[in-house]
């Protein structure tokens, strides 16, 4: 079944205070080195037929519509192929 | 007048608001978030809460509900909307407010009286208000972090469209210390604090929120 995924993350001016907890998180566990973790989400679409031109264009749309926002997001698309 | 107030799954200060309504002289209308229409009100107020338990982002799925729809075309005939907290999460996912929410810097839920200045007191919700009135509300939130680009920041200074700017120390990171802000054209507000439970001296932070619901009067529709 092919899978479009939608990777999108706040923007890098953008202050992510998820990733800033992860970020302080992680000495107190004893991993270190880490200089900054920025969160964001990952969307897996499921389409039962081919995956076309006109298919990522509207995966596109969707992220631009819902899936993201564009004042303080942006995101990638990219298609994974089943294993 | 009839003012609506849009109840979303999840919606919290919808009962408040609608007391509000009342308190300042208005009808109030109980709308639905799946209403396809307005039922002939004069005003709309989208009240505090986690409508559709703020996933994805918060108002991200709100902004796409049936009223939403009613509530958009209605705005852009200039009719005054009022979004409060979640409110205003929606409006600005709707696009009918610039900039955005975010989570807050301390990254703690913040429940407080807040001192805010009103910067704008020309909208039809803040001109019961004198300019740069000193006021104290509720604030409740913790996704109140008002962001947008610099020169997004820079023009809403500019063409006053900052309604009211918090007090004291910035409560949720809020840029420019921007409490609430105004569309282009003055009927859209949209406020993170909550004049809605300030409005009756038995419980609250005082009265000082209902300025925001006696400030409509029928000149707004002239």
């Amino acid at each position: 079944m092919p899978r479009v995924v939608v990777d999108v993350m706040p923007k890098p001016e953008i202050l992510d205070p998820q990733g800033k907890a992860v970020l302080g998180a992680l000495p107190r566990l004893g991993f270190s080195g880490v200089t900054d973790v920025r969160q964001g989400k990952r969307f897996e679409l499921e389409f039962a037929g081919e995956v076309t031109e006109a298919v990522l264009a509207e995966v596109h749309q969707m992220a631009e519509t819902l899936l993201s926002n564009p004042v303080i997001e942006n995101f990638t698309v990219h298609v994974e192929q089943p294993a | 007048m009839k003012i609506g107030v849009v109840t979303f799954p999840g919606s919290l200060d919808d009962v408040d608001a609608q007391r509000a309504v009342t308190i300042g002289g208005h009808q109030a209308v109980a709308l639905w978030h799946g209403d396809h229409d307005l039922r002939g009100v004069d005003a709309i107020v989208l009240p505090g809460g986690f409508s559709y338990g703020d996933y994805l982002r918060c108002g991200a799925i709100s902004r796409f509900s049936p009223v939403m729809a009613e509530v958009i075309a209605a705005a852009g005939r200039g009719m005054p909307v009022l979004g409060i907290c979640n409110g205003f999460q929606i409006l600005c996912e709707s696009h009918l407010l610039p900039g955005a929410l975010i989570r807050n810097d301390h990254r703690k839920f913040v429940c407080r009286d807040q001192r805010l200045r009103v910067e704008n007191n020309r909208t039809p919700w803040t001109s019961a208000y004198a300019e740069g009135a000193e006021i104290t509300i509720v604030l409740k939130n913790g996704e109140g972090g008002f962001v947008a680009d610099e020169a997004t920041l820079d023009r809403l200074e500019g063409e006053g469209q900052v309604v009211a700017r918090y007090l004291g120390d910035n409560p949720n990171g809020s840029l420019r210390d921007i409490a609430g802000v105004t569309n282009a054209a003055g009927n859209v507000v949209g406020l993170m604090p909550h004049p809605e439970h300030a409005v009756e001296e038995l419980t609250g932070a005082g009265t000082n929120g209902l300025g925001f619901f006696t400030s409509l009067v029928e000149q707004s529709f002239a």
